[in-house]
């Protein structure tokens, strides 16, 4: 699997994420070297393998459905990078 | 001059008026003072812990104490939920955050009177071997300031080894507690998947994901482990088996144990040959103290690391678009033009490097396309990987490892090569693959002057044999 611009361009938006210049041709190299160090995975016949999807040993954990507390307003605010006081605040982003 | 030595040893010093939980914060507030350059905390809560240890003299004078850790210092890494206090899992992109409720675990060692001193280092949410890549800079090893104290919970390690705390909480994913306690000489361990709640812990790789606990003996390990295990109905994978009275129950008669060791680790070339000799001789004395020892083939030694680099990435990349800069944690002062690019100005400022490595991995093998020989692929081989091992336990009590290939590399060795560095986790991710309880014990000295462990590995809930067998091997050791 060779990992090229594109492919770096289209993670990096998946992820939310921008590289520039320098930066991306290092995560580009270090894309490549982490893939071709995973396909270490292809020898392996896995044929008649299921996949593990859960590490809980717990099936259907169920509990009574009671109210319980939550976190208030002022809680839920009080790490906001901005705030009126009532609601989260971000910069106008839809364009008219 | 304070000493310590174990929990129920200062308990008892308390007890008899010899010395007081004020003296013993104090006490650890001087060696802080005395050895930030290490920089194992990140942060002190000097007049809170002073303040606790007072109400906590005052109520024992009164004959009015229950706790079971009443008095017990200890650190917390950064990566743990402990209301009111700043939370940042050594990353810039939590700058700022403080905890708004305390993790299960973190509640329950409060309940028991015990005095959380501060929060400490490590590598950014937890991803690393090295505790170099964190926003407050790099841990240093306090047996050779040259090295890294290993990673991700290398603040943690430091704190115990360096006496900055009594015991210390770190996390374990792949061998973010074990391969530091190794590196630091002391005593790391990591319970099985679900023991004890992940509740308020900062998500890395939820299906790998579990607390684990730093100390210098056993019976502080189990007492640490038995009150912080059990249910919870914050953390629906937390186990509903009731966990064991593991600090009452750790000296038995001794019976002979049936030992496993995988040769095909113990001649890995990546191995150190002083570390691989040092397993073998203590291999050999088991077996000449009559415990039945005999190797096992495990011909997926080389698929161990891959796979797990595929899963946790994945469920990294999945556990870390929560950040987005709106609800709280950094957010970009840049103009922005839409709300994409709102998220990533956020995101790339605030994540450092191996934390976006690793999600762009993670990104590329959920991507459509690439997840079915990716990420299938992987959860494939950890089933194949998880079915061996429980094979193995059908015939044997514990498996037997080294926890790292090499003693504390030297600062700066590791961090411009992500596979070299994940490499170092060979021995110390099977058990989060698998799910069971691992711990390191500090039993051998190098050459080169480092410590450095031996791995236990025992089968799914079956910490109470695991911590019986490490006591009897350090009690062994200090013999």
């Amino acid at each position: 699997m060779e990992v090229n611009d594109a492919l770096v361009d289209k993670l990096a938006h998946l992820a939310r994420l921008s590289f520039d210049g320098q930066e991306k041709e290092g995560i580009k190299q270090d894309l490549q070297k982490m893939i071709t160090f995973v396909e270490k995975l292809n020898e392996l016949d896995l044929e008649n393998v299921e996949p593990l999807i859960h590490m809980s040993p717990e099936v259907n954990v169920l509990r009574n459905d009671e109210i319980r507390g939550s976190v208030s307003r002022e809680e839920a605010l009080k790490n906001a990078p901005e705030t009126d006081g009532e609601f989260f605040l971000v910069p106008k982003v839809i364009k008219r | 001059m304070f000493v310590y030595s174990s929990i129920s040893h200062y308990q008892s010093q308390l007890t008899q008026g010899h010395t007081t939980c004020v003296e013993a914060v104090e006490h650890y507030l001087r060696q802080i003072a005395a050895t930030r350059h290490l920089n194992a905390y990140v942060a002190v809560y000097e007049a809170e812990a002073l303040a606790r240890a007072k109400e906590l003299d005052t109520l024992r004078k009164e004959g009015k104490t229950t706790g079971r850790l009443h008095g017990v210092v200890i650190g917390v890494k950064d990566v743990i939920s402990h209301e009111g206090h700043p939370l940042t899992a050594a990353s810039g992109i939590l700058q700022g955050f403080e905890a708004i409720y305390s993790a299960t675990a973190i509640k329950k060692l409060l309940d028991e009177e015990a005095i959380i001193i501060g929060s400490l280092n490590c590598d950014e949410f937890a991803m690393g071997s090295t505790n170099e890549h964190t926003v407050y800079g790099p841990v240093l090893n306090a047996d050779d300031e040259s090295r890294v104290p290993g990673g991700s919970s290398g603040g943690s390690a430091v704190a115990v080894q360096a006496g900055l705390c009594m015991v210390s909480l770190g996390s374990d994913t792949g061998g973010s507690v074990r391969q530091p306690a190794d590196f630091c000489g002391i005593v790391g361990f990591k319970p099985g998947y679900g023991r004890i709640s992940r509740y308020g812990l900062i998500a890395y790789a939820s299906s790998f994901d579990q607390i684990g606990i730093f100390s210098t003996n056993i019976p502080d390990t189990a007492l640490l482990l038995e009150i912080m295990a059990g249910p919870d109905v914050a953390d629906s994978t937390a186990s509903r088996q009731q966990p064991d009275a593991y600090s009452k129950e750790l000296d038995t008669p001794k019976t002979p144990y049936r030992i496993a060791y995988f040769p095909e680790a113990l001649d890995h070339p990546s191995l150190d040959p002083e570390i691989r000799d040092a397993i073998y001789k203590r291999l050999e004395s088991l077996k000449n103290e009559g415990h039945h020892v005999q190797p096992v083939n495990f011909d997926l030694m080389d698929y161990i690391v891959p796979s797990y680099y595929v899963l946790t990435t994945a469920e990294a990349s999945s556990n870390l678009s929560r950040y987005d800069g709106v609800r709280y944690g950094h957010r970009t002062e840049k103009p922005v033009t839409d709300l994409v690019d709102f998220y990533k100005k956020t995101r790339s400022e605030g994540f450092g490097k191996e934390v976006k490595r690793r999600i762009m991995l993670g990104t590329f093998v959920l991507s459509a396309g690439y997840y079915d020989a990716y990420f299938t692929r992987a959860q494939k081989v950890r089933k194949l990987l998880t079915t061996k091992i429980e094979l193995i336990f059908n015939d044997f009590d514990f498996i037997i490892l080294p926890t790292a290939p090499t003693t504390a590399f030297r600062r700066g060795e590791k961090t411009e090569d992500p596979i070299a560095m994940y490499l170092a986790d060979i021995y110390t991710v099977m058990a989060n693959l698998a799910g069971i309880p691992a711990i390191s014990l500090p039993l051998f000295r190098h050459n080169n002057g480092m410590r450095f462990g031996l791995q236990a590995m025992a089968s799914r809930q079956n910490e109470l044999s695991l911590l019986r067998f490490s006591h009897e091997l350090l009690t062994n050791r200090e013999n």
